[in-house]
């Protein structure tokens, strides 16, 4: 008997009983599908992830200073003078002061954090304008009343209308929108097109608070590790102890996000395996059952003279297509539903093309593996008992 | 053809122990057509499934065609059945899920015969028991006769030399009985060699080789002359 053969064969037993063939199948078709799944919508997030970290500027270090005592804080001309005797380690210096702030149009209002900043922070954050300008040296040195809005803000506050030299009230005091970020997150209130930049000189006055964090961009990303190194040796000779400051650079950031989405991944994955050996388990069963249900049937194909190798062929053949099957149809599902899914949480889709070979692998793998031991038990029946088999 | 010698089958669970066959030596020529005839239990099933490779003596020796089939393990076996042996059984025995020409292909798929010769060959077998038009059914839509018939069929259509019945005739009425023994008959006037278990002494009678077995031993075996 041919491997055609032994196909048909096994299609038409698999059609006699499609329900039971189908529930057998839904073990495979959800473990793969949920390997496919999980794996593409980890991947999807990584690089999102990744990208977005990216998009923030892959140079930036990000300087918190809590400071102790009378000596809380470090002014922004000694940090401005130290990215200037360093050109070659420190690209640019921004203060990035927070300020809790209600800004409002009309009868509109949208609560968040106002960064107080300087003109270089658009270049630290590698930020473009989609309209309008940035804030200048001009508006810094004069407290000027100008602020740059992400669009959404744009959205929330002026109809999605052009804001430029429009008016906004934050904490009550009139700002001129001067610019407009270009959009990078879709306008959604995560992420960084909710952002309301003014003059850092500004936010002091609103927030009265002390400077305590700086975005700084090294002068090249292969200067990362020399500039930690220097704001280190900088904030340490100002405060004797590393305990009042923090430095986190951005591929730290990248690496440790990276890190964890590794390990979420690895325990997903691992409980979407077991999902699959339990489909597997359930293709051994209904091969048992349906080893013990056809007895009989054995009986009679091998009185007609049909090989132990024809009936282990027989069963093992049904039991891969059965998983085969599954497992196609797990790949549609599992590729259909992480497509949808990476739609639903709004990340790029990425296809993990490894996950679909694996999983499709596994799944027959399984059909082999968990379909040999029924199909073994099939072969060795001796023809006498198993014809007399009731 | 068939030579068995010395023939124990002995079935032990535990202590008792059961002698099915106690020591049976037969011989079949070519050609004949032998009768098997006994009481209930008395090990001509048992018999005939030495004779047909479906189960292995205790001891002794069984030679088909000059061949020692006691010592051939089941991949040959296999073959043998295949070959050389067509069986009929009381039960026909036919596989429910596949209708009657697929049922009459079995033993040439299992000899790796081609699909539209084999097509051809199960046609011819089905035309010869009658009922070629019955092709496309699957067995549970025939009645018992009709069964038989698709299981001689089945039998036939690898045309081995030997054919083994087992109560073909058991599960019917006596006009659809006498109907299938004719067959035989005719079978072997076109030169099988045929063995046939029976419990029926008027369809013995009609046999020209009639073997008796009580308690796993021959007690009689006949022979007559006269045949048409
Ligand atoms: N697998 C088995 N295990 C134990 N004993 C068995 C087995 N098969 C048959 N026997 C015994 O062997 C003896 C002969 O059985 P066999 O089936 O050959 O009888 P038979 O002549 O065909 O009877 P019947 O006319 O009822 O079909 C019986 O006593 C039976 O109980
Ligand atoms: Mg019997």
């Amino acid at each position: 008997m041919n491997l055609q053969q032994s196909f048909r064969l096994a299609l038409k037993s698999l059609g006699a009983s499609k329900l039971r063939s189908f529930l057998t199948m839904l073990g495979i078709i959800i473990g793969v599908a949920a390997v496919i799944i999980i794996v593409s919508l980890m991947s999807s997030l990584t690089n999102y992830v990744i990208s977005t970290f990216e998009d923030m500027g892959a140079n930036l270090i990000t300087v918190s200073i809590s400071g102790r005592g009378g000596n809380r804080s470090v002014s922004p001309e000694e940090m401005q003078e130290l990215a200037l005797d360093n050109p070659d380690i420190i690209g640019y210096i921004s203060p990035s002061l927070s300020v809790p702030a209600t800004a409002k149009v009309g009868n509109t209002n949208v609560t968040l954090q106002a960064t107080g900043v300087n003109e270089y922070y658009d270049e630290i954050k590698q930020q473009t304008l989609q309209a309008g300008r940035s804030l200048f040296f001009t508006d810094i040195n004069e407290r000027s009343k100008n602020c740059v809005i992400g669009t959404y803000l744009v959205k929330e506050l002026f109809d999605g209308q052009n804001p430029l030299e429009q008016t906004l009230s934050v904490n009550g005091v009139a700002f001129t929108v001067v610019g407009v970020l270009e959009e990078t997150a879709n306008s959604s209130s995560f992420g960084s097109d909710n952002a309301l930049l003014i003059p850092y000189t500004t936010a002091k006055q609103i927030g009265r608070g002390n400077i305590s964090t700086y975005s700084v961009s090294a002068a090249t990303k292969d200067t990362i590790d020399a500039a930690n190194d220097l704001l280190e040796r900088f904030l340490l000779g100002k405060f004797d102890s590393d305990d009042y400051f923090t430095l986190i650079d951005q591929a730290a950031i990248i690496e440790e996000l990276n890190k964890l989405i590794g390990m979420m991944t690895t325990m997903l994955v691992g409980i979407a395996a077991v999902s699959l050996l339990v489909g597997g388990i359930g293709v051994m069963n209904i091969m048992l059952v349906s080893v013990t249900e056809r007895t009989r049937e054995i009986g009679i194909r091998k009185s007609l003279g049909a090989t132990p190798w024809d009936i282990l062929g027989q069963f093992l053949v049904e039991a891969c297509v059965t998983s085969g099957i599954g497992g196609i149809i797990g790949i549609g599902l599992g590729i259909g539903g992480a497509s949808i899914a990476a739609n639903l949480i709004g990340i790029p889709f990425t296809l993990s093309v490894p996950s679909i070979l694996v999983a499709f692998s596994v799944s027959a793998a399984i059909g082999i593996g968990f379909g040999y031991f029924p199909a073994r038990k099939a072969s060795r029946l001796n023809p006498i008992d198993a014809l007399r088999y009731e | 053809m068939i030579r068995l010698t010395d023939i124990y089958k002995i079935y032990s669970d535990g202590d008792s122990e059961i002698r099915a066959l106690d020591g049976i030596s037969l011989h079949v020529e070519k050609g004949e057509f032998v009768a098997i005839v006994g009481s209930s239990g008395s090990g001509k099933s048992t018999c005939m499934n030495i004779i047909g490779c479906l189960d292995v003596p205790t001891s002794g020796t069984y030679q088909l065609d000059g061949i020692d089939v006691s010592t051939m393990h089941e991949k040959e076996l296999a073959h043998v059945r295949n070959q050389r042996l067509g069986f009929v059984f009381q039960q026909y025995n036919l596989i429910p899920k596949l209708n009657v020409i697929e049922n009459v292909e079995l033993p040439l798929l299992y000899r790796g015969v081609p699909s539209a010769e084999r097509r051809k060959m199960a046609l011819e077998a089905l035309d010869r028991v009658g009922i070629a038009d019955r092709a496309k059914k699957l067995p549970t839509q025939l009645s018992g006769g009709q069964q038989q018939r698709v299981s001689i069929a089945r039998a036939l259509a690898g045309q081995p030399p030997v054919i083994l019945a087992d109560e073909p005739t058991g599960a019917l009425d006596s006009k659809t009985g006498r109907e299938v023994l004719e067959f035989m008959k005719q079978l072997h006037r076109e030169g099988n060699t045929i063995v046939l278990i029976t419990h029926d002494n008027s369809i013995a009678e009609e046999i020209p080789r009639v073997v008796r077995i009580h308690d796993g031993i021959i007690t009689s075996d006949t022979r007559k002359e006269a045949e048409a």
